[in-house]
Formats: structure tokens, C-alpha cells, sequence
């Protein structure tokens, strides 16, 4: 089964602090650290699983700078046959359907089985990309996949509702499958495995290889344009328990007994 | 009339409160827009669902075919395809849910009908559509401009607008139209719900839960973690990343894929605060957050913050809480 991963790689900002850049439109993304997005990372592992059950190859593709390259040396590390990486500064301001369209003009000229993507992209992500790409491909997709079982031609899928609620269907292969956290354990990359990456080759692509026209990319070529970014205001502001850890400690101890609640 | 469209969404018999909160900011729009606003139901024998809509709506388009038993976004594609034709709806809105987040980019992706998501505001400024949403886990809000359509499709954020029926009810006329189906959807079938699995322990049930988030870094932090709820008397519960993980079973996950817990105390532990995990403990009585980024979401949502790191203080607060209780005693 040959398989195709979109992967995207993306700053963690879960603990660090994000500042407003002067143009008002994105973050400073100056000593951000990145990574492959959350989902992917899933996305990647699920693959290199079924390849490892049932043979085949998986390729893993991502639109963005030269730095997204540690990403796909994680892919490939992780079990990833070959990996694709589109560049060009024209991609710029591109949003989850010019991101589709390029994706779709590369990805259309390949031979897939199935197409694995993230639900969302932890950074700005519109959770759009996957079932966009899948549209302009004209072959089935699922969103928000917890499990997955393939037969021949079919694919047996768990989607999950709200509150832990899942629903199960069947999609027909190809199809486009955009994964949730918890579908797998991914696993940890070994050395061996890394230093073995660092000798694949990953193929660059630009707008001139894609046959889109510049118009068709970027801003230009987006449903969306960032206006202004803002740090958004508090439903409430807690008031703040301070001092020394034993300080702190003890005023959460009085608050609950205050609260009756030790 | 031009319509503004509101689709409905229902499992199970039951319309989702997702619904209202549509129609809510729904109604808002098109008054402004002076466009009418339009329910969408698709289902199956869902007509007692189109007379409460209609209570909201000035229109309620009902579409009824055994293949829209079950929601299936291809069906679901097909017939709003038809409807978007012959209507030209200035906006479809559609809930940011495992549903509409299954729908809405492939629907507009079809008719290239520009397409925002996971809104938390929209509104028409000068005949464009102004979406703003989250990025960055809640830290950032972004306003987006939507490129100028003669149609818009948006999908909302749950529990973000309050639903409210118009006084007097709005009394829309539910019009009943042919589905356009003509076969079954063959590349997408929807075979059946699969619940959760019965969970050991019942945190909705619990009077005080210690939530553990990524925060607590390692598996074998838990044990700590265990020790501290216990000694506080409290059941412990987790944001998402844990259970993705395998070190908490499903049913203590909090969120919007998981529990929603109304506990007397909420005592967050690492937990960034993320939007789906707030929706799931936001209702607590009280909730005191540990986090060592004072700019983590959870602090807004929290009534008292401790912006510190959480391992300095777990021993000392599960020592104090002990010494209280010796005390009592
Ligand atoms: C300078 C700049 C300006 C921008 N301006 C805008 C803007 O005006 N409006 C806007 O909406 N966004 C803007 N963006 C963000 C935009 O580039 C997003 O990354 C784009 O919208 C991709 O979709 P998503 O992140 O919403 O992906 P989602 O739909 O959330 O992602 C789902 C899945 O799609 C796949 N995927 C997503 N992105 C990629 C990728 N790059 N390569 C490979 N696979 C991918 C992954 O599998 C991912 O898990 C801007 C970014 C930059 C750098
Ligand atoms: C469809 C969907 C459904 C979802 N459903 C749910 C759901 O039901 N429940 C849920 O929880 N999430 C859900 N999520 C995920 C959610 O978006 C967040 O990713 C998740 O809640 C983040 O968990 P966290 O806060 O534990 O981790 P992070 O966001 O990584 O936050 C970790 C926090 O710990 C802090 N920290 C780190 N070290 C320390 C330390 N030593 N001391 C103190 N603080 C520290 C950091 O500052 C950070 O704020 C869902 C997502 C999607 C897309």
C-alpha cells in the first residue's frame, strides 16, 4: 500500500510566550521552538504501522521553509520512505485552501493508496486542509479518525463524536484520512534510525513545479487574509496566589477550609 | 429575500445545542444584513425538530430521506449543493463540530465558495465577511477577511454564543422540499455509534477533582499526582495529551471529547487551558490553576492562579492539606 502523509512542521507554544510581531498579522516567531504538528505526528506513525503490517511505501510531503526539513528528516527516520518538500516564497500567506491546491498539484501526478493528514494544525490551524485536498482529488476522506482498519478496497473508520461518542463508517480506497491525537502511540526515533535519515534525500519542489500560476498561491490565492492579530481579552481574571511554595500552599489550604472543602 | 442559512445538527434524536447558539447570532446577522434567517434540517422523520426551529427561524427548509438517517457528509454535501443553487444564501454557518468539520471545507471546496473556521465572531463589514478565531491554543485571537463571494460558508465554535428564542417566537414557515438524493452514497457509509467504554470511575459524580495537563511531564509523575488528589480527598481527572498517552483511562479525560464535571473544586495542575478542555470544567464551583506560564489561557477561566512551577508546589500543598486534617482531627 503506498501512502501519503502531510505533515506540517510548527513552532510549540504551549509554554512560551507569544508576542505580536510589528505588522500587527502574525507572532515573532524568534526563538520558537518547531517540530512536526501534534496530529502528523500521529498521521506519520499510523502509516509507517500499516506499512510495516502490509508493505508499500510512505511518502511524507510539507509546504514550508528549509527549516521544515528537520521534520520530514523525523519522518523519515521514523520509517518513512521518501519525503517531499515544496518551497517557495510565493507560498506565503497562503491559507488551508491554497495550502489544499498546492498539496493537490503534487499529489495528483503520484500513485496513492491512501492519504493520511492531522485533523488540524496545532499552530493556526483551520482544520480544513485534509477534507479540501480530498475534494479537489475527488476521493472519499473522514475527519477526526480514533481507529482504522483496512480491508481490500474499504477502509473501516472511527470517527469521534462529542463526549467521547464515536461513530463508525466505511469509506471507500483511496481515500483521505485526517487523524486525532490517542489513534496510536508514536514511537521514539533511535539513532540508528536518524543517522540512517540523514542519508535520504528529500526532493524540493517550487511554484514552477507545480503548474500553478502565482495568482493561484499565497494571499492571493486564499479564501482568508489575516487582518490583525490580538491577545484576546480575559473572560475573568483569577486573582493571583503568591509567595514562597509553603506560602502558597498554606493559602490554598485556607481557602478550602474556608470553602469547607478539607 | 436573500437567506442566511443556519444548519441544524442532530444525533440521536436530539437537535444540538450548537443549534441555537447559531440561530442566536444567526438572527443578529441577518437583521443586519436584511437577509432572512434560514434553518436547514436534513434527517429522517425530523419534522417535531423542524417545528422547534421554526421557533427561532423566519424559514425552516426541511429536506427528509431515509439515506439522511445518519449524518454522512457526502449526502449531506449533495443535497446542500442543491439548496446553495437554488437559494444563493449570503452565508451558511455550521457548527465547528465533528459533523461541520467534516462538511464544511469539502462543501466549499466543491462550489468554491469561500470557507472560515472554528469562529468565535463573525460579522458583515462592508458585504465582506469579518471571521475572527483562535490561534496559538487560545493565545492569540486573529480577525480574518474573507475574500468578497456572493456566498460565505462559516463554521462556529460550540458554546460561544447564548442560545435565546426570540419573543414573540419567530413562527417561520417550514418549507418542505423533495431531497434530491437519487442513490445511496456508495464511497461513504455510515455503519453504526460505538459508546465509550464503561468507565471505572465517574468523575462527574466527584465533589472536588485534582485535573493533571502535559504540564506534569512524565508517567512516573503520576503516582505524585494520585498521592496529592487522595490526600485532598479528590478524584483525579486529566486534560486530553494524558489520556492520548495511555496514563489515565478515557473516562477521566475533561473536555469537549471527554467529561464535562461541575465539580466544588477544580484544581488544575499543568493544564494550558485549551478551549476544549475548558468547555468541560469551566461551570466549576472553584478552580485553582497551576501553571508556570502566566500567560496560559487556564488563567482566565481560573478564580485563583498560582503562576508557579507545580512540582514546588504538589509536596508542600499535599503537607499542608494533611496537617489541616491532623489539626481537625
Ligand atoms: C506569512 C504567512 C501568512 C499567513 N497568512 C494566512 C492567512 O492570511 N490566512 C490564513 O488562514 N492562514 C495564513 N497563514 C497560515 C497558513 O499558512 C496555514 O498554515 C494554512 O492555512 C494551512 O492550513 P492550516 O494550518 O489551517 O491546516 P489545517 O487544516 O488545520 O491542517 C490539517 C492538516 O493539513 C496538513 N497540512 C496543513 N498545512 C500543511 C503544510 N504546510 N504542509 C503539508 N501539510 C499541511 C497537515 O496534515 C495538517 O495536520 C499564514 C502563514 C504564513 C507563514
Ligand atoms: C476535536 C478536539 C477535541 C479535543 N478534546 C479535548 C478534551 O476533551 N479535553 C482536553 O483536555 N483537550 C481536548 N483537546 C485538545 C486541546 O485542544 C489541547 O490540546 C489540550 O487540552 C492541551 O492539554 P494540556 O493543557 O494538558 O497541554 P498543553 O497545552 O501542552 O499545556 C501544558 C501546560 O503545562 C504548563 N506547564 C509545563 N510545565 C509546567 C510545570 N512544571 N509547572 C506548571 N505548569 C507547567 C505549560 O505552561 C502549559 O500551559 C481536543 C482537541 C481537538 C482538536
Amino acid at each position: 500500500m503506498d501512502i501519503i502523509v502531510c505533515v506540517k512542521h510548527v513552532p510549540d507554544t504551549a509554554e512560551a510566550e507569544l508576542k505580536i510581531d510589528a505588522s500587527g498579522k502574525a507572532v515573532d516567531k524568534a526563538g520558537l521552538v518547531y517540530d512536526i504538528n501534534e496530529w502528523d505526528d500521529y498521521a506519520l506513525e499510523e502509516a509507517v504501522r500499516i506499512k510495516e503490517k502490509q508493505g508499500g511505501t510512505v511518502t511524507a510531503i510539507t509546504i514550508g521553509s528549509e527549516d521544515s526539513d528537520s521534520t520530514l528528516r523525523k519522518c523519515l527516520a521514523r520509517g518513512a520512505d521518501k519525503a517531499i518538500r515544496l518551497t517557495d516564497p510565493k507560498f506565503a500567506g497562503s491559507d488551508s485552501y491554497a495550502t489544499a491546491k498546492i498539496l493537490h498539484s503534487v499529489i495528483k501526478t503520484m500513485h496513492y493508496d491512501l492519504i493520511l493528514a492531522g485533523l488540524q494544525a496545532g499552530d493556526d490551524g483551520a482544520t480544513a486542509v485534509g477534507p479540501i485536498l480530498a475534494e479537489m482529488l475527488g476521493i472519499p476522506h473522514a475527519t477526526m479518525v480514533k481507529k482504522l482498519e483496512l480491508a481490500t478496497g474499504t477502509a473501516k473508520v472511527n470517527r469521534e463524536l462529542e463526549g467521547g461518542l464515536e461513530e463508525q463508517i466505511e469509506v471507500k480506497l483511496p481515500a483521505l484520512l485526517a487523524v486525532s491525537t490517542g489513534i496510536n502511540e508514536p514511537r521514539y526515533v533511535s539513532i540508528m534510525g536518524i543517522r540512517k535519515a540523514m542519508q535520504k534525500e528529500i526532493k524540493i519542489m517550487t511554484l514552477a513545479d507545480t503548474g500553478l500560476t502565482e495568482a493561484e498561491v499565497g494571499e492571493q490565492g486564499s479564501w482568508t487574509r489575516i487582518e490583525k492579530l490580538y491577545v484576546p481579552p480575559a473572560e475573568k481574571q483569577a486573582e493571583p496566589v503568591t509567595g514562597t511554595p509553603d506560602e502558597i500552599a498554606a493559602k490554598i489550604v485556607d481557602l478550602l477550609r474556608s470553602r469547607g472543602l478539607i | 429575500m436573500a437567506k442566511l442559512f443556519v444548519l441544524a445538527e442532530h444525533r440521536q434524536g436530539q437537535l444540538r445545542d450548537i443549534t441555537f447558539e447559531m440561530l442566536t447570532k444567526g438572527r443578529e446577522i441577518a437583521e443586519k444584513t436584511g437577509t432572512e434567517l434560514t434553518a436547514v434540517i436534513l434527517g429522517s422523520n425530523v419534522k417535531e425538530h423542524a417545528k422547534a426551529l421554526a421557533e427561532y427561524a423566519q424559514a425552516v427548509i426541511l429536506v427528509e430521506d431515509p439515506r439522511l438517517e445518519n449524518f454522512n457528509s457526502e449526502a449531506y454535501k449533495k443535497v446542500l449543493q442543491a439548496l446553495i443553487a437554488a437559494h444563493k444564501p449570503l452565508l451558511i454557518m455550521m457548527g465547528h463540530t465533528s459533523y461541520g468539520v467534516e462538511l464544511a471545507p469539502r462543501l466549499a471546496a466543491a462550489l468554491s465558495i469561500p470557507l472560515a473556521t472554528d469562529l468565535i465572531d463573525l460579522a458583515f463589514e462592508a458585504d465582506q465577511l469579518t471571521a475572527t478565531r483562535q490561534m496559538y491554543g487560545g493565545k492569540v485571537n486573529v480577525k480574518t477577511v474573507v475574500r468578497k463571494a456572493e456566498t460565505y460558508i462559516a463554521t462556529i465554535r460550540t458554546a460561544t454564543f447564548t442560545p435565546q428564542k426570540p419573543s414573540p417566537p419567530a413562527n417561520g414557515q417550514i418549507l418542505e422540499t423533495p431531497s434530491p438524493l437519487t442513490e445511496d452514497i456508495a464511497e461513504k457509509r455510515f455503519l453504526q455509534y460505538v459508546l465509550p467504554p464503561p468507565g471505572g470511575v465517574d468523575i462527574t459524580a466527584a465533589e472536588k477533582l485534582v485535573g493533571v495537563g502535559r504540564g506534569i511531564k512524565d508517567q512516573a509523575n503520576m503516582p505524585l499526582m494520585e498521592e496529592l488528589a487522595k490526600t485532598l480527598g479528590a478524584v483525579l481527572a486529566c486534560s486530553r495529551p494524558i489520556v492520548d498517552k495511555g496514563w489515565l483511562p478515557t473516562d477521566r479525560q475533561v473536555g469537549s471529547s471527554g467529561k464535562t464535571v461541575k465539580p466544588k473544586l477544580y484544581l488544575a495542575l499543568g493544564i494550558s487551558g485549551a478551549f476544549q478542555h475548558v468547555l468541560g470544567m469551566k461551570s466549576s464551583d472553584l478552580i485553582i490553576a497551576v501553571n508556570k506560564d502566566p500567560k496560559a489561557p487556564i488563567f482566565s477561566f481560573a478564580d485563583y492562579a498560582v503562576v508557579e512551577d507545580l512540582f514546588k508546589i504538589v509536596l508542600p500543598l499535599k503537607n499542608k492539606v494533611n496537617e489541616a486534617k491532623a489539626q481537625k482531627t
